[in-house]
């Protein structure tokens, strides 16, 4: 399903264009040097990344969607897609403030009291970098399992407990956090929603190495932690519907996120160049990755043609989120079989200073974080075909009184 | 309550449409009826359904000019058509004679075109006849040649895995001018299904509801179609719409299947509670979806390019069958695993669908040709990109 621009379109198109020109650099389609994950490279690149948050934001670009009271411009959801796709084709830092816009923002814009909502203008100017509290050690797929308390002192609340796997707490400014705040109840109806200030004593940031080599996520410890009341969004365990929109913000970014240097077009380039387009092997796997390639892309105009229309998207989010996992890998592991012995090596020594190769680690981030993909099969069973739940035991109990594995 | 899907790509005219076919076929040709066609002789055809379709629904000509007698509506809607072919099985010759035949003779064109899609629009069904035995579905590899003396044309050899052979009136046969290769010397030639020297042999098919035959010509007076020597383009045009409208009557079949799937898992209760709810169960329905959702956007968007002329009209119908094949086969097998027992039983449907999915993926290519197409324009495209900057 394509559509050519209206001509309205057309013309925020140019201008979204010349606005890129003025303002960055077209990506290369080779990498000049292997992707650097030194802790040294990761804090200049989360500069680079405030520095181009902070230009789109003074271009008027940093929240096409968001009303223009917080700092927004009041556009179109179509807007937005079409300035995403003018961007693609420019070496900008984006990624995780994208990410995390994605998701804090709607969330207080939907559940924030006036006072939380004046949080948004210093997030979109990239002056405070919000990260997301969410995952702890007994608590991955079952976020409802949550463990770390927050109790009522006076004005403030306290907490203790911690965190795992929290993208880029070791540079975020502030968070929003998950907690229990009352464990004598079922388990969806004890937590809060709040936002902390990371900058504080008792917030202490381990990073972990993912096996890419990237210090991607961290593990958060959290004592006697303080934040003001007015800082729980929607009120005092009353957390978990924020909490599930702020996920479903979450999984719809995810899906939608391409790389133009790892395309199927740069594979069948490559075989080009090394000959191997000769073997009939070869060209069918690559056949398949540009097939899926192009499927994904339909996929995704579907969603931007109901975008376009106003209604809500036809296709499920989870959809695009399992395939843009799995077919993302088996393509980076396809271009990595098809460089030979050579796909054993990586970085400067390989092919394509090892992108493809940092591609296949990267797996992960897509096929667990944002939700495993065995959640998003759920998600898709029980919320697109409606087929039952699974009996559950922890609905009604008072979770102190649920069975844990630790 | 059963499972339905929401549309996409479907204004409310269309949509009617596809709900007027829908209860037509549930009507006219219920799986009951699908069943004794297909039991009864080889032919595979419900000649009295195929006569309402075509002249009440006009669903033969619907895709032709107004000009040739037919609706003159496009490939959507007569992949819409399709799609509830595909959907309930129904033995009438759509994409032998509309999508096959018609869009192959519509892209050849010439003198006598008009009137051969008059004929078909009018529903004496036509298909085409092209693979030989070495079974290459790409028409360069056709080997037969024409006799041609005089004004007369002869054709003589065996056309293999000709589908709707036996509703055929007319079979337009791809055959080559003498001492020719490939594209050059390819033409399209009419030969009349009751002329002297042609001969039908019904194969055992596996797909039991769709089944294949032989054509043997044995000196049958044959029509060219279309300038000498200067059909191959339209057959390429021809073939890649007839391409994309299979996908589009495969995920029709799909559908069902999804739709079968579910609709078991929810209500087939095991252990007390419906199947649906166990994660083995239900993650394959959500992969039955994953696949479904993959392919009817992949088929629809080969249909719009066909339909709109679109220059990447058959690298995106090489997308959709590269695809849409593996995913048919995939979701069908899976289905019936979800249907237990009922899965493979002979007279539940399951089968029937697994043996469309199978013999679909084969048809007009199977996915590793279409891959290498793909791989191949792709390169060619870049070289070209590369070499005009």
């Amino acid at each position: 399903m394509r559509r050519e621009d209206t001509s309205e379109e057309a013309v925020f198109r140019q201008e979204v264009r010349s606005w890129l020109e003025a303002n960055a650099e077209l990506r290369s389609e080779q990498l000049e040097a292997p992707l650097d994950h030194s802790p040294e490279a990761e804090a200049r690149a989360w500069e680079a990344m405030k520095v181009w948050q902070r230009t789109k934001y003074e271009g008027g670009w940093a929240a096409i969607t968001w009303p223009e009271a917080y700092g927004g411009r009041g556009g179109t959801p179509i807007q937005q897609v079409i300035f995403n796709e003018e961007q693609s084709n420019f070496d900008v830092p984006i990624g995780f403030i994208a990410a995390s816009l994605g998701m804090i923002g709607p969330a207080l814009m939907r559940y924030g009291s006036e006072d939380q909502k004046k949080y948004l203008p210093a997030m979109l100017r990239g002056d405070e970098v919000w990260c997301q509290l969410f995952s702890e050690p007994e608590a991955g797929s079952d976020l409802a399992a949550v463990r770390t308390r927050g109790h009522v002192e006076g004005d403030e609340l306290v907490i203790n407990g911690q965190k795992v796997w929290t993208t880029s707490a070791n540079f975020a400014d502030k968070g929003f956090i998950v907690l229990r705040t009352n464990p004598d109840v079922p388990k969806h109806d004890g937590i809060s929603f709040a936002l902390i200030d990371m900058n504080q004593p008792g917030v202490e940031v381990r990073p972990l190495v993912t096996m890419r080599g990237d210090r991607h996520f961290n593990e958060v410890f959290l004592t006697d932690v303080r934040t003001p009341l007015d800082h729980v969004v929607n009120g005092i365990d009353r957390g978990w519907p924020v909490t599930t929109f702020t996920l479903m913000n979450e999984g719809a970014f995810i899906g939608m996120t391409v790389n133009s240097r790892t395309t199927a077009t740069a594979m069948i380039d490559s075989a080009r160049e090394t000959g191997r387009l000769e073997e009939g092997v070869v060209r069918q796997r690559l056949g398949e990755a540009y097939a899926r390639e192009r499927v994904l892309k339909q996929l995704q105009d579907r969603i931007k043609a109901s975008l376009l229309d106003g209604r809500a998207p036809d296709v499920d989010g989870s959809v695009l989120k399992i395939l843009t996992s799995e077919w993302g890998h088996e393509r980076a592991v396809t271009a990595t079989w098809l460089q030979g012995a050579a796909g054993m090596l990586t970085g400067a020594d390989a092919p394509g200073m090892g992108v493809w190769q940092d591609q296949v680690l990267a797996r992960g981030s897509m096929a667990v974080g944002g939700g495993t993909l065995e959640v998003h099969r759920n998600g898709l069973g029980e919320r697109a075909l409606r087929l039952p739940k699974e009996p559950r035991f922890d609905r009604d109990k008072p979770f102190k009184d649920l069975k844990t594995s630790g | 309550m059963p499972l339905e899907l929401q549309e996409f790509n479907l204004s409310e005219e269309r949509l009617e449409f596809r709900d007027t076919l829908r209860r037509f076929f549930e009507e006219s040709s219920p799986i009951t009826e699908v069943r004794r066609v297909m039991e009864g002789d080889a032919t595979g055809f419900a000649p009295n359904l195929w006569k309402v379709a075509s002249e009440e629904l006009g669903l033969a000509g619907i895709a032709i000019s107004e000009d040739f007698g037919g609706q003159g509506f496009g490939l959507k809607e007569l992949s819409i058509a399709l799609g509830e072919v595909g959907r309930s099985l129904a033995p009438i010759p759509l994409f032998a004679s509309a999508a096959l035949a018609g869009r192959v003779v519509a892209a050849v064109g010439g003198d006598d075109a008009g009137a051969f899609l008059q004929s078909i629009a009018e529903g004496e069904a036509a298909t085409l006849a092209w693979v030989e035995a070495h079974g290459d579905w790409d028409p360069a590899a056709v080997r037969m040649e024409i006799a041609e003396q005089g004004d007369e044309i002869r054709l003589t050899g065996e056309k293999q895995f000709v589908v709707g052979a036996h509703a055929a009136r007319r079979f337009f046969v791809i055959a080559r001018e003498p001492g020719s290769h490939c594209d050059e010397g390819m033409g399209l030639f009419a030969v009349e299904a009751n002329a002297e020297g042609v001969a039908i042999d019904a194969k055992e098919s596996f797909d039991l509801t769709q089944p294949l035959a032989t054509l043997r010509l044995g000196g049958a007076l044959a029509k060219r179609i279309g300038r000498q020597g200067e059909a191959a383009p339209g057959i390429r045009v021809g073939l890649d719409e007839a391409t994309a409208l299979l996908t589009a009557e495969m995920v029709g079949g799909m559908q069902k299947v999804l739709e079968t799937a579910v609709d078991y898992a929810a209500e087939r209760h095991q252990f007390s509670r419906p199947i649906g709810s166990f994660q083995a169960i239900k993650h394959k329905c959500a992969d039955l979806l994953i696949d479904f959702e993959g392919s009817r956007t992949a088929a629809d968007a080969a249909v719009m390019a066909s339909e709109e002329g679109d220059p990447e009209r058959s690298l995106l119908a090489s997308v959709a069958k590269s695809h849409v094949g593996p995913a048919g086969l995939r979701m069908a097998t899976e289905s019936g695993q979800i249907q237990g027992g009922v899965g493979y039983t002979w007279e539940y449907d399951a089968h029937l669908y697994y043996r469309r999915a199978m013999a679909s993926a084969a048809m007009l290519g199977d996915e590793t040709m279409h891959q290498e197409r793909l791989a191949r324009l792709v390169a060619s495209r870049r070289f070209e990109g590369a070499a005009q900057s």
